[in-house]
Parts: structure tokens; C-alpha cells; sequence
């Protein structure tokens, strides 16, 4: 018994997030005026699974305690990218995929080797390296435009049996391909005991470089994923820089939202799937109550507000002041 | 015993007084080399009027960094800065409309309160709440952008810019100096009166090294959180005034351009991202060079996309040689 109960505290978190969103999602559908047909689902996958994999992206460093703030910018630099040479046959597309994903790689190997070779500080690096990938990405797309393999696109972003969304089966295979393996093994658990402590973790000889390498080069694949998404849904690349922005910030948000520490060492990419979904209900709720259009930003930037404030709720469970001082 | 060298308890040198460290040391050689570099590409670079002209754009930078420095000094960010600069310019405007005859005086204290305001609440989430600053300031962020959009009904608004802010952040009164470096000034000035000699300044650094230990000392710390925040959003709004008179109009996303600069000034001045440690002599440092780098690559005719890659290279390359942090073993 002690077991379900130690996971449930375990996992909070995720399991808030996974409620906020089945109730918002249910409130989305019972006003939606089509309810939940299979293009509905499809279309509200398909701004989601972006969202999400970008968190997912966020996650992995901020586990080490660090943070990429230069997660948009390898998304939008892979959307870039890969209008250009996601295209041909669909041989020539797979190939072009695979460049794209090792072009995000590359991205987030130089955030890592400069983290932990060049023991700069993660925000400030980030930033910098994110200027770097926007100018690439104005370099490859100076105006929006270009293409994109249609089959591909097609088949990731149409629906599995005509039924489930490709793009929720995409990310299902991220979870499971990526994020499961990384968390099982030993990298994967030298990340949190990394964002936990450090000093502690480097006396107990865990590989702490290596970890964190890993950390910020699966951020970047998992980015370009994301980037391939957004090509396959929009049929274009758009070097944009309130995109990238954007989604940067509301992965940051997202990873708060699913339960993961900013501080390090607590939480899982699954929360920050569940909540970047969190995230997304939101805007379509403000989409299907009719809410007038300039009211809008201002009402997501409260309820952005008052989700990270969640937060705050540590601190009624501290009993001693110094404890909030970490 | 005799010769004993009484002179070994000395006070700090006049360089270590005076701020001057190595990183401050490297950032304005860069200064130098960014400039004689610019003056092999063309004379321009070395005249006076050139200089004027930098220092003057430079000065809504290095307001907007002053209050950024406040923040990082504590170890935290402000992230809300684009949107409360924005927030700022918009605010003083249409104080005008409201105000009346009282209005063209009021604006631009009224711009700067509304900035000391969304300061206020991000220090009361960050102390209070104890959210990491990060996240706090960039809902806020949002929040001000929602209120902004609002505000304007998503158009360009039409309110001027007024009289008063048109002079002090375009206009040359004495000997041909810029009236926006002279407010630059006073702030600065301002700003190293707080750090050096003010015992709110001594609670910054400790705030900034370790909260804890400054709390068991007796400092009121969230008290130090509170100011500093209200202190760079004032700053970010005043920013915001003056850019509104320099360009004569307030309009959506003139913040932007100013977050990630004023936080690479900051850093590229030595001072500690995690807090505790820096001075604002390497601010000024750091806010001439951002400003002479963006410069010159614009004179250069450089398309954006390589300004953003060299921008970005420059900024890692110049901490990698000042910036790096200790290793683990350490």
C-alpha cells in the first residue's frame, strides 16, 4: 500500500496536470459545436503535439537545473531547414528528416559542450546560441515560403484508422523511443541526481558531464522534432522570431504546469506533455466561449499567471522559513 | 622585532575601489578594439558626432540595464522588462489624453509609476509567492501584454509623444551632449550611491550571495527583493518614456529589442548571473559595447541574419575568455 501511496506523492505533479486538462479538454468538447469527431481531435493534436515536444525539450535541462532558452529557436531553425530539404521523393524527405534531426542535435550539443566545457551559465549561453540559430534560420528562409514532402506531411498529421490523430501517435513514439529509454538508464538518472546536487552527485561519481551533454543534445533533437512537426502541419518554413519566442516561453511554462521543478532534479517530460496540452485547452476554450479577441491575450496571460503561481503551494507544506531560502 | 612592515594591512587598491576588475579591464578593451576595428572601415567611426550619436542610443540601453543589474545582482531576472518598457511609453502617451493641462506634466512620472508598479508585484510573487523569478516575470510579461493590447484595441495608438519627453531624450542643450546621457547619468549615478553606500546596497550583494544568511542577519530581505524589482520595472518604463519621445509615438513591441541586450550588457560587465557579484562600472562597459556592436554591424551593411550569428558568437566568446564559473571539483 505504502508503494501506490509513496507514487502518488511521487507524481502529483503529472497527475494535476492530467486532471486540469481531461477537465478542460471536457469542457472544450461539450461546447464544441461539432463535439469530439475525429477532425476536431486531429486539429487540437496537431497545435499540441508542437507545444508538447518543445517541452519535452525544456525538460531534459532543466532536470540538471539548467535551462535552454534557446529551444524556439532550434524549433524554428528546424521548420527553416526543413522546408528546404524535407522535400523530393519519399526517400529523399526520410533523408532530409534525418539531416534536420541531426542538425537539432548538433544545435544542442553546442549549448551543452559550451555549459559544460565553457562552464558558462545555461541562460545566458542559450540566449546567445539562440541568436545564433535565428540568424541561421534567416540565413536558409529570408521570407516565409518553401515546401515540404506531402506524403510525409500527410501521413504525420492526418489520422491513424481514420480515427486517432497521427500526431498524438508521433508523440506517443517520442515518449517511448526517447524519454523512456533516457530515464531508465544511467545518463538519464545522473541528470536528476545532476539537478539535485551537484557537488554531491560529482563526489559520488556520476558522470555529471556526460549527463548533462546528453541533457541539452536530446533538447535539441527533440526541438527539431517539434520543427519538423510545424513544417509537415503549416507546408512551409517561417524564420519568426515571436514563434520561437513564443514557444520558449510557454515550454518554460509548460514544464512549471506538469510539475517539474525549475530548481532541478523533480518531475518527468511527461507532465510537461500533459502540460503544454494544459496550455493549448486553454486558448481553445477562450476560442469556443466566444471570448471578444482583445480580451484574450490579456486572459491568457492571467491564467499563465495564476498556473505558475500553483507553485506557491510549497510553501504552506515548509515548516521551517530557511527552507524557502533554497 | 623590529621591521615589521606595518603597511601589509592595506585597504583595497584604488583599482579595486574604483570597480575596476579584470572583466570590467577586458570589457572596454573590447570597447577599443570594436572601435579601432570601425575606424580601419571608416573614419567616421572616431568623430565626435559618431560617438555622441552611439552614447545617445546607448543611454536608453544602459537605463533599462540599470535596473536589469539591480535584479541579477539579487541572483534573480526580470523578464517582463519588454512589455513594461512598452507598458511605459504607452502609459505616459495617453496620460496626456487623461490628464488634461495636468497631463503633459504628469506623464512621465505617471509612465515610470506604472512600470514601479508591475515591478511591486513581481517582487511580491517572487518574496512572497517564492516562485522562481523566471516564470513570475514572464506571466507578468504576458499579463502586460494582454492589458497593452486592451488598452490600445490592438491598433497603433494615436497619443504623442509630449514636449518635455521629446527634449530630454532627443534634444542637445549643453555643449552638444545629449540630454537622454545626461539622465543616463543621473541614474547611473543613482545606481552606484545605492550599491556603494547605502546599506540597501550592502543587503543586495548579500541577498544576492545567500539569502539565508542575509535573512539571519537581521536583513529584511524581502524588502530588498521588493525594491529592486520596483526598481527595474520603473527603470524599463522610464526606458520606455524616453523612447517614446525619441521616436515621437508609442507603439507594440518596442520593447523587444531591449531584454536580451540588457541582460548581455549586464553579464558582459562581470556581473554573476546567480548573483552576489558585480559592479556598475561594468554595466556602462558592457552597455557601450552591445551598443557599438549592434552599431557596427549595421554600418557594415550586414543582413540581419549574420548580425544575429556574430552577434550571438561575440557574446559567448567574451565570457568564454572572463565569464567561465568554477568546475565541480573546485
Amino acid at each position: 500500500m505504502s508503494n501506490w501511496r509513496y507514487w502518488f506523492a511521487h507524481n502529483a505533479g503529472v497527475l494535476t496536470a492530467v486532471v486540469l486538462f481531461a477537465a478542460m479538454f471536457t469542457l472544450y468538447i461539450s461546447n464544441h459545436s461539432a463535439g469530439l469527431t475525429p477532425a476536431v481531435a486531429t486539429t487540437a493534436a496537431n497545435k499540441a503535439v508542437l507545444l508538447a515536444l518543445v517541452a519535452m525539450a525544456q525538460t531534459l535541462p532543466v532536470l540538471t537545473r539548467g535551462l535552454d532558452l534557446s529551444v524556439g529557436m532550434v524549433f524554428v531553425m528546424a521548420n527553416c531547414i526543413a522546408s528546404v530539404i524535407v522535400v523530393g521523393t519519399v526517400g529523399e524527405g526520410l533523408l532530409g528528416i534525418v539531416a534536420v534531426l541531426l542538425i537539432g542535435a548538433l544545435a544542442g550539443f553546442i549549448n551543452g559542450a559550451i555549459v559544460v566545457w565553457g562552464r558558462l551559465q545555461p541562460i545566458i549561453t542559450t540566449l546567445a546560441t539562440g541568436a545564433v540559430y535565428y540568424g541561421i534560420s534567416l540565413f536558409v528562409r529570408p521570407g516565409p515560403g518553401g515546401d515540404v514532402q506531402s506524403d510525409i506531411a500527410d501521413l504525420l498529421t492526418g489520422q491513424v484508422f481514420g480515427v486517432v490523430p497521427a500526431a498524438l501517435v508521433v508523440l506517443f513514439v517520442v515518449v517511448l523511443v526517447v524519454w523512456i529509454p533516457y530515464r531508465r538508464s544511467v545518463l538519464g538518472r545522473a541528470a536528476y541526481a545532476v539537478g539535485s546536487n551537484e557537488q554531491a552527485a560529482y563526489m559520488s561519481g556520476v558522470p555529471v558531464q556526460k549527463a548533462k551533454l546528453l541533457a541539452y543534445t536530446l533538447a535539441g533533437v527533440l526541438a527539431s522534432i517539434a520543427g519538423l512537426m510545424l513544417t509537415f502541419n503549416t507546408y512551409s518554413g517561417e524564420a519568426s522570431a515571436p514563434i520561437a519566442g513564443t514557444y520558449t516561453l510557454n515550454s518554460i511554462a509548460a514544464v512549471v504546469i506538469g510539475g517539474t521543478s525549475l530548481f532541478g532534479g523533480w518531475g518527468s517530460a511527461i507532465g510537461s506533455i500533459f502540460g503544454a496540452f494544459v496550455l493549448r485547452t486553454i486558448e481553445d476554450l477562450l476560442f469556443v466561449f466566444d471570448l471578444p479577441p482583445l480580451w484574450q491575450p490579456l486572459f491568457q496571460g492571467v491564467v499563465l499567471l495564476l498556473a505558475v503561481s500553483l507553485g506557491a503551494f510549497r510553501i504552506l507544506r515548509v515548516r521551517n522559513r530557511l527552507e524557502l531560502f533554497s | 622585532m623590529t621591521g615589521v612592515d606595518t603597511g601589509a594591512v592595506r585597504g583595497p587598491t584604488l583599482a579595486a575601489r574604483l570597480g575596476i576588475d579584470r572583466s570590467v579591464t577586458i570589457a572596454f578593451g573590447c570597447i577599443l578594439l570594436i572601435l579601432c576595428g570601425g575606424a580601419l572601415y571608416s573614419r567616421e567611426f572616431l568623430s565626435p558626432e559618431y560617438l555622441l550619436q552611439q552614447l545617445q542610443v546607448g543611454a536608453f540601453l544602459g537605463i533599462v540595464a540599470s535596473g536589469a543589474m539591480m535584479v541579477i545582482l539579487l541572483g534573480h531576472i526580470d523578464l517582463s522588462i519588454p512589455w513594461v518598457v512598452t507598458l511605459g511609453a504607452m502609459m505616459a502617451t495617453a496620460m496626456v489624453g487623461w490628464g488634461g493641462p495636468a497631463g503633459v506634466w504628469l506623464c512621465i512620472p505617471f509612465g515610470v509609476f506604472c512600470g514601479a508598479v508591475v515591478g511591486v508585484l513581481n517582487g511580491l510573487g517572487v518574496a512572497y509567492l517564492r516562485l522562481p523569478s523566471m516564470i513570475f516575470t514572464l506571466g507578468m510579461n504576458a499579463v502586460v501584454q494582454g492589458l497593452m493590447v486592451l488598452h490600445t484595441g490592438g491598433f497603433a495608438p494615436l497619443d504623442q509623444a509630449t514636449e518635455a519627453m521629446h527634449f530630454i531624450a532627443v534634444q542637445r542643450s549643453l555643449f552638444g551632449i545629449p540630454n537622454a546621457l545626461f539622465v543616463w547619468a543621473l541614474v547611473g549615478a543613482f545606481v552606484i550611491y545605492l550599491l556603494k553606500r547605502t546599506a540597501f546596497g550592502r543587503a543586495v550583494y548579500a541577498v544576492g550571495n545567500r539569502e539565508s544568511a542575509a535573512y539571519l542577519s537581521g536583513v529584511n530581505t524581502n524588502r530588498v527583493l521588493i525594491g529592486c524589482f520596483a526598481f527595474s520595472g520603473a527603470m524599463a518604463a522610464f526606458a520606455g518614456v524616453l523612447l517614446a519621445g525619441y521616436s515621437n509615438k508609442a507603439y507594440q513591441n518596442m520593447g523587444d529589442a531591449y531584454l536580451l541586450p540588457a541582460i548581455a550588457a549586464v553579464v558582459l560587465g562581470g556581473t554573476n548571473i546567480l548573483g552576489g557579484k558585480g559592479n556598475y562600472l561594468g554595466t556602462i562597459a558592457g552597455v557601450i559595447l552591445i551598443t557599438l556592436l549592434q552599431s557596427i554591424l549595421s554600418v557594415m551593411q550586414m543582413p540581419e541574419a549574420g548580425r544575429q550569428v556574430i552577434y550571438g558568437c561575440v557574446i559567448i566568446a567574451m565570457l568564454l575568455i572572463y565569464g567561465r564559473g568554477a568546475k565541480a571539483r573546485s
